[in-house]
């Protein structure tokens, strides 16, 4: 593959927006360059690009990148990005979440955005726990968890993000983790450059929050634990591990596909 | 009968419309390029039609999920250069409420329609209201500014929906249509071509990216909004931001921000909020109403001319900005307003603070999903102050 001519930094709004919010050894800032070197593998142009989040510290993304970029409401960062889709079909708009802003908040318009199959990239950051407002269980948290607000453990099920997306309908769906950098860029890549609604979960280190009320380290660990613990080639290796890697990848048409030829069709039509 | 004078003085073109056919028009002629809704009675007439009319012209129409994903769709579509849109009705306008917050504060010009409805919560759904005024006004958390429109005729309902969206374009900002039950739902004969009003666009900077910030009020109190794709690359947030839209928590950067947000909309009200005056001369008298209940009013003031009363009407197109100057001056001339309304006394208590005493101030106030009757507003004439 030819080396892109731009430099990664230049992605960046280095000349005043950093240091990030996030804390040390945060695995957000993991999937920023992640999602950098996605779009500079693509050669895509900064201006070509949208990046629209909704709150959390993940939500807070954007500000960091050279795009055109919108920090919206907490949940609806889907419904924002479709508009945008739909106004300008031409820009790649991709969609950074948190998992409760994903799928708490935001659950209705996640499955309705993979349900219209509409040509987003959304990418949820899967640290298994509300980072923002203090370390809250999420729909994400396992069950038996420790959270803020499940100090005794958490007794709810856990959602399984890729199979929520691909029952709605979504053309692509992939898991990876922060362990897994490399990995992570291509997934993003394809996800980018996929026809339809593509979803790409990243299970994500929260230090702060999770990683302390569940016991599980300092960063490193967590990362070591995201190594341990998933797998890309599930039928090789004994069950019971994450499985990471390409889930669903199927020919579906977009939302903003149908709608070009809805317009076509209604205009040959004529009429009032 | 073919050449009677009657037949020959009708308008070529004079046609029976729905007042929400009206609205969906009317942003058709605005330049409606993105409508998104969830259905609601007594709105959905706007949302069939459009469904309809937009795919013909290469504009978007698209059933969301639910009211908030509708606003956020159209302020999505607003960032990307359309003329946005949704309408709905009580309890989609509620959940509507923090992206009307969004809108405001982030400064992304959008129209929303509520075609308000008795309530609270499920009401009588097919029944007219004017409970929402303080809603479109204070709805969402933390003060902010906003422009809300009040038509009183189908024509009228047209001809507002073409300046909302200017109003909206012009100061960057949501506006609200409140119609009500009985206006959008009514039919009324229409002069076609509807009104000539004239259509504005988004405003353009005359200045190269490097030198662009969207909040940047060295370009004017509206600082323009350059559509996202277009090499003008920024950023957006709820947060309080800066003049170049990144988060801030400097109190000058934020005084700043905020000296311009309320006084563009604010400092503007003799440009921005239109009252109409009816028989007002001499009135010792005056009516204050607005929406479908300045029809009630209309009735009511031409019952008491013919008995040779003083009776004015003073109707409100714009409820807010809140035009105080105009109530002054009438509670400085009249004995009396009446101030009749669907609700139970809301922008009564508007009139009551600029009036400071100077006019008696009475309310003829109903809730229950029926209109205000003429017979109601009479009876409020007789009382003695
Ligand atoms: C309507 C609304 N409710 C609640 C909040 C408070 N809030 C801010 S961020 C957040 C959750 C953050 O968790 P997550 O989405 O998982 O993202 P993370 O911070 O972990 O990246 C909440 C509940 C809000 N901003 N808006
Ligand atoms: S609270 Fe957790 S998710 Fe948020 S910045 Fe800190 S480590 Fe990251």
């Amino acid at each position: 593959m030819m080396e892109p001519a731009v430099p990664e930094h230049e992605y960046l709004r280095a000349q005043k927006k950093f240091p990030s919010v996030w804390c040390a050894g945060c695995g957000i800032g993991i999937v920023l360059g992640a999602i950098i070197r996605a779009v500079r593998a693509l050669s895509l142009s900064k201006d070509e690009v949208a990046m629209i989040s909704g709150i959390g510290c993940t939500g807070r993304m954007p500000v960091y990148v050279d795009f055109n970029t919108m920090h919206t409401t907490h949940g609806r960062a889907l419904p924002f990005a479709t508009g945008l889709k739909l106004a300008r079909p031409d820009m790649k708009v991709m969609v950074v979440m948190g998992d409760g802003d994903a799928l708490a908040i935001g659950g209705n318009h996640f499955i309705h955005a993979a349900r219209r199959n509409i040509e987003l990239t959304a990418i949820v950051v899967n640290n298994s726990i509300y980072g923002m407002t203090g370390g809250q269980l999420s729909p994400t948290t396992p069950f038996g968890a420790k959270a803020t607000t499940a100090p005794y453990g958490q007794i709810e099920q856990a959602f399984d993000i890729a199979k929520i997306a691909e029952a709605a309908g979504a053309s692509f769906v992939a898991r990876s983790t922060t362990y897994h950098a490399i990995e992570l860029d291509r997934l993003i890549a394809r996800g980018i450059e996929k026809k339809g609604f593509s979803v790409i979960e990243v299970l994500s280190n929260c230090p702060l929050f999770y990683g302390r009320l569940n016991e599980m380290g300092d960063a490193v660990e967590m990362l070591k634990w995201f190594r341990d613990n998933t797998t890309a080639a599930p039928g090789k290796v004994a069950s019971g591990k994450i499985v990471r890697g390409v889930l669903v990848d199927r020919d579906l048409t977009g939302y903003v596909e149908s709608y070009r030829k809805l317009t076509a069709a209604s205009k040959k039509r004529g009429g009032a | 009968m073919g050449n009677s004078p009657t037949t020959a003085r009708r308008p070529k073109k004079a046609r029976l419309m729905q007042g929400n056919l009206a609205i969906a028009e009317g942003a058709l002629a605005a330049g409606l390029g993105f409508f998104a809704s969830y259905p609601i009675t007594p709105a959905n007439e706007i949302a069939i039609f459009l469904s309809r009319a937009l795919p013909k012209r290469g504009a978007i129409f698209i059933q969301m999920e639910d009211e908030i994903a509708s606003l956020a769709a159209v302020i999505g579509a607003s960032v990307g250069g359309l003329k946005a849109a949704t309408a709905t009705s009580g309890p989609g306008f509620s959940l509507m409420q923090e992206h009307i917050g969004y809108a405001a504060a982030v400064e992304i010009p959008c129209v929303i329609i509520d075609v308000q409805r008795a309530g609270p919560s499920t009401g009588r759904p097919g029944s007219p209201a004017q409970g929402d005024v303080m809603q479109a006004r204070w709805g969402t958390h933390g003060d902010h500014p906003i422009i809300v429109l009040c038509p009183g005729s189908v024509q009228e309902a047209y001809e507002l929906t073409i300046h909302a969206f200017n109003l909206s374009e012009q100061y960057r900002t949501p506006v609200i249509l409140l119609a009500d039950e009985v206006l959008a739902r009514m039919w009324e004969r229409v002069e076609l071509p509807l009104a000539q009003v004239e259509v504005l666009g988004r405003l353009h900077p005359e200045v190269p990216p490097e030198w662009y910030f969207p909040y940047d009020d060295a370009l004017g109190d509206v600082p323009p909004l350059v559509p996202f794709g277009q090499g003008y690359r920024y950023h957006l947030t709820g947060l309080f931001h800066d003049k170049s839209g990144f988060p801030t928590e400097r109190l000058d950067e934020i005084d700043t921000w905020q000296q311009r947000l309320f006084g563009k909309i604010e400092g503007k009200v003799e440009q921005i909020a239109r009252i109409e005056e009816e028989e007002m001369e001499d009135a010792e008298i005056a009516i204050i109403a607005y929406g479908s209940t300045a029809r009630s009013a209309r009735h009511a003031m031409k019952l008491a001319r013919e008995e040779n009363r003083a009776v004015g009407l003073l109707r409100l197109v714009t409820l807010w900005p809140f035009h105080d100057k105009a109530i002054e001056r009438v509670a400085s001339s009249v004995k009396r307003i009446i101030v009749a309304e669907m609700n139970r006394g809301q922008i009564l208590l508007e009139v009551e603070r600029v009036a400071k005493g100077r006019a008696d101030v009475v309310g003829v106030n109903r809730a229950d999903g029926a209109m205000v009757t003429p017979a109601q507003i009479m009876a409020a004439l007789e009382v003695e102050g």
